[in-house]
């Protein structure tokens, strides 16, 4: 099936025809058959994203992951008279992500029963966000990626401003705003690269040197955006803001894909693109890593609201994949590769968790829960066990991620990874406290009274990301078989770079 | 060329010559009939013959070539830019019909007067001479001075109409001060002459007039510090005229800038560079910050064109090849979606009037999702991000800029188009989380129309923009 060119071009762009025929309904149909629409499109878009899902596990199938080059490749002339075109392709860092994506999505939809007004609408925005987080791993050219990058701003920005909390057109500017004056740096910095070597083909650009004191340059402008949209330690405050006021599938989309996306930026990028310049930087990135890591774990420890607390979680823990992508070993790449994948499925089961009992009560404030477990058993079940993978208990994916970015590290510094291994007591410290305080001790509210536990759609979801969980936690070979030989590839690439430079 | 026969070629003029000659004709029908349908058919022909001259711009000129002792040059950039000025002209006049109906404002001067300026920019970006180019500015200030008012019985549109007329006529005496500078110090007045006579030394005269020069066309395009009359005869004049001051004449204007610049001067680029430099920062400057506490949504689009220009003026600064097929390209995209925004705030009409507040939007996305949806493409697209075709303009223009060594210049340039991304995003914001009660009655067929296709196309041309890039290439090398 994926032989065919233009297979991965379709794969992005199926949600978009969902999307589009969805949008045809909504604008031919008449005022009163609105509420038709809105139940149906619900369908069309479970429909679309099982669909894409499916089509990304054929890929990942179909998928040589012994080859370290980009499969699937899929070229069409665009603008090419000028150097730019339409280019796509995976290889074993991207195929991941694609995959994660796809399999998040369907989760979305069906965690998005609590949407209640302009359904139509938000499935669409949905469906084209997922063509631009599918096409951000996929394309193959500068621009392009760029396009998909900043082009997922805009669902995001109306799903936080239209179905987002109190205090959503705050946080929705603020999440816009900050990430585009972030990627505009980078923005001048492709230009820049597109005009040295006249062509903004990533495959030709990989192998392509360019001068220490432009890579110098080149490094600081694409890390202005990647580290604004990983987000690191300081320029994260976005993203609480962000995740607070979106709505839940929104804040399942923005851990478990759009932070990736900076992850991703820094792999496809910075490390190999810019060599001298990321060994020269290496120190720095550590530092910001290391002092994120427990600053924003601290603080994850002081708030009052449980989604901003999982939402600092997440910056703790993106602390981890940017410590481990920097030491340029197998263990840091490798593992901070894990520790993606894993962080989006355990952040989005978190952010999932609190949306069950934000659904049933409105209201985040961990001094209103308490004793759930006397009400909802399977809850508290499931809940323990995302706490625990956010944690890092061995077992689950979270471990792995980490003890590998660890390892990493301390091949480099011993002192860095003393220091973020500080990171794996404080999350105990944060997550355990907010289980106890939520779902154990005396039920005192009596407007608990009535919780109810979950039904049967929160289950699957749930119990889906659960098995996700252990799984990827027992067997990482599932992840590190596809990585294994484009993470070599590129770290024999940046060694190779490096002493030439140095002779 | 030929001194006998200045008028070698006569189909080199056939554009100007159908403007010309069919404003006076319908000049005659406008005077000897009455009535409303009287006044649609002038308009019907009006356009009529706006897409004719565009086209005989197109088909008529052959290979192009100098006229009138070479006052009048026919490049494939003046051809470009007449196809663009002719079109958008015709869609503003598609947009001003039934406004000037329902406002009760149906005359016959105002398709005239729009057909002499129109007229006046086709002279202005083929003009090769000092005179030619005066003579074209002043063709199209002067109709435009007279639309701005054509509302003569409201005080804004007196006013908006006085003031520029006051700050236009300054501009006209730089620009002719200027002229009579660069005439003293090169001893001729044909941009071919001058560009010899300051290519050897350093001739202080002609660069003070080209600075004069410069200041004058920068009123025209409303570039800062010159844009002071723009906010108030945005707001002031009727919202049609404000669509095409917003389109054609800013077109017309630019063109013949980087003309100006890059032909009779491009000999002194490290000069005028500076000048221009200047100019594109406080544009975009002034542009961001000025629009983001507007409430009205046409001084909001003043702004907003003071800062594009500041874009456009980037380009110019490169003085390439690709700094100038990228001014094409990107003045083409802003143009058509500057229409299409305007055909949406004219379709913003209540029972009691038109509104103009972007207050007024509230909530329009979801009562009115086809307005809605389609004016938040085009602020997308207006605003430059991606995804939308915006982002191709600004991104050539930025790729002139770095790939002529102005680092700095673009760094500038994104960063103040995250500022004004923050009002673009203001309307979006207005549109789709607000709630509002305003009900806006249906738009005529024409703004329906026109917002939708414009809204539609700025998405779905993104993959078909290499065969404007494609054009404008073309026409960007004639001047090199």
């Amino acid at each position: 099936m994926f032989g065919q060119e233009g297979a991965l071009s379709i794969l992005t762009f199926a949600p978009t025809i969902g999307a589009l025929i969805l949008a045809i309904f909504r604008f031919t149909s008449r005022a009163d058959d609105q509420e038709l629409i809105d139940r149906n499109s619900r369908h069309v878009a479970l429909a679309t994203t099982v669909v894409t899902l499916i089509g990304a596990l054929f890929m990942l199938a179909d998928f040589d992951s012994s080859n370290p080059g980009f499969q699937f490749v899929h070229e069409v002339t665009w603008l090419e008279s000028i150097g730019l075109g339409y280019r796509m392709g995976v290889d074993g860092i991207s195929i991941l992500f694609v995959v994660l994506t796809a399999a998040l999505m369907p989760i979305c939809i069906l965690a998005s029963g609590a949407i209640k007004k302009r359904v139509a609408d938000y499935m669409i925005a949905f469906l084209l966000l997922e063509t631009m987080m599918i096409g951000v791993f996929t394309s193959l050219d500068l621009v392009m990626f760029y396009i998909f990058f900043e082009g997922g701003l805009i669902p995001m920005f109306l799903m936080i401003g239209v179905w987002g909390g109190a205090n959503r057109i705050y946080a929705a500017m603020k999440f816009f705003l900050y990430t585009l004056l972030g990627s505009v740096l980078m923005l001048i910095a492709m230009i820049f690269m597109f005009q040295e070597t006249g062509t903004t083909d990533i495959t030709v650009l990989l192998q392509t040197e360019f001068g220490r004191d432009a890579q110098t340059w080149l490094w600081l402008a694409f890390f202005a955006s990647f580290a604004v949209k990983m987000p690191m330690w300081p320029v994260h405050t976005w993203l609480p803001d962000a995740h607070v006021q979106a709505p839940t599938a929104g804040s399942v989309i923005l851990a478990g894909v759009l932070l990736k996306m900076g992850g991703y930026g820094f792999l496809r990028f910075l490390l190999p693109m810019f060599p001298d310049a990321s060994l020269y930087f290496a120190p720095l990135v550590y530092t910001l890593s290391v002092i994120g890591i427990i600053v924003t774990s601290l603080i994850a420890f002081r708030q009052t609201d449980i989604k901003k607390l999982i939402a600092y979680s997440s910056v703790a823990h993106m602390g981890f994949v940017t410590m481990g992508l920097f030491t340029m070993n197998e263990y840091g790449v490798q593992g901070a590769i894990y520790q993606m994948i894993s962080h989006g499925v355990i952040s989005s089961a978190l952010f999932l968790c609190v949306g069950v009992i934000y659904d049933r009560m409105h209201t985040r404030e961990i001094a209103f829960y308490g004793g759930l477990v006397h009400r909802m058993p399977v809850y508290a079940a499931l809940f323990a066990l995302f706490a625990m993978a956010n944690v890092g208990l061995p077992g689950t994916s979270g471990f792995i991620g980490e003890i590998m970015t660890l390892v990493g590290a301390f091949q480099v510094n011993p002192w860095i990874a003393f220091f973020g291994t500080t990171g794996v007591i404080l999350s105990a410290v944060y997550m355990l406290t907010v289980y106890r305080d939520v779902v154990f001790g005396e039920m005192t509210n009596p407007k608990l009274e009535t919780i109810v536990d979950l039904n049967w759609t929160e289950i699957f979801i749930l119990v889906s990301l659960a098995i996700g969980t252990l799984v990827l936690g027992l067997f990482s070979t599932l992840i590190t078989d596809v990585t294994a030989s484009s993470v070599d590839a590129l770290i024999n690439q940046y060694n190779a770079a490096l002493s030439a430079t140095a002779q | 060329m030929n001194t006998a026969n200045p008028i070698e070629n006569i189909f080199l003029l056939a554009p100007e010559m159908l403007l010309a000659g069919g404003a006076m004709a319908l000049l005659m029908l406008g005077v000897f009939t009455k009535g409303q349908g009287a006044n649609r058919l002038i308009s019907m022909l009006s356009i009529g013959l706006l897409i004719a001259a565009a086209l005989a711009a197109l088909f008529l000129t052959g290979d192009g070539g100098l006229v009138f002792d070479g006052a009048f040059v026919v490049d494939p950039m003046a051809v470009f830019a007449k196809v663009v000025i002719g079109t958008s002209a015709a869609l503003a006049l598609l947009l001003a019909m039934p406004y000037l109906e329902s406002e009760r404002l149906a005359k016959f001067e105002y398709q005239i007067l729009l057909v002499l300026a129109v007229t006046g920019m086709a002279m202005m970006v083929s003009a090769n001479d000092l005179i030619s180019m005066y003579m074209g500015v002043e063709l199209q200030s002067l109709a435009l001075y007279v639309l701005a008012a054509f509302n003569r019985d409201s005080l804004r549109a007196s006013e908006a109409g006085l003031k520029y007329f006051v700050l236009g006529a300054l501009s006209s005496g730089l620009l002719l001060y200027g002229a009579s500078l660069i005439y003293g110090f090169t001893g001729s007045t044909g941009f071919a002459d001058i560009a010899i006579a300051v290519s050897g030394e350093y001739n202080v005269g002609a660069i003070v007039g080209m600075v004069f020069v410069i200041c004058g066309l920068a009123f025209k395009i409303s570039a800062a510090p010159f844009h002071m009359w723009t906010p108030d005869v945005y707001e002031g004049a009727p919202t049609p005229v404000t669509a095409f001051f917003a389109t054609a004449p800013k077109f017309a204007a630019i063109v013949l800038l980087a003309r100006v610049l890059m032909e009779p001067f491009g000999g002194m680029v490290d000069q005028w560079r500076d000048v221009v430099w200047i100019l594109a920062v406080l544009s975009m400057g002034i542009g961001a910050f000025g629009a983001l506490t507007q409430q009205n949504i046409k001084r909001l689009m003043a702004y907003s064109s003071i800062s594009n220009m500041g874009y456009a003026l980037v380009a110019i600064a490169a003085a390439s090849t690709i700094g100038l097929w990228s001014l094409l390209v990107f003045m083409s995209i802003y143009v058509f979606s500057v229409i299409g925004t305007f055909s949406a705030v004219l379709s913003m009409r209540t029972r009691e009037g038109m509104v103009e507040q972007i207050d007024d939007l509230a909530g329009i996305a979801q009562k009115n999702p086809g307005l809605g949806w389609s004016l938040t493409a085009l602020m997308f697209s207006i605003g430059g991000l991606p995804f939308f075709v915006g982002f191709i303009g600004k991104f050539f223009v930025l790729y002139a800029a770095v790939e002529s060594g102005l680092i700095i210049l673009s760094v500038l340039a994104v960063l103040f188009s995250v500022v004004s991304a923050a009002y673009y995003l203001r309307v979006v914001r207005v549109m789709w989380f607000d709630e509002g009660e305003v009900e806006f009655v249906p738009a005529s067929v024409s703004h329906y129309m026109i917002t939708r296709i414009a809204g539609i196309a700025s998405i779905l041309t993104l993959p078909f923009v290499g065969w404007l890039i494609y054009n404008a290439t073309t026409a960007g090398t004639a001047l090199i």
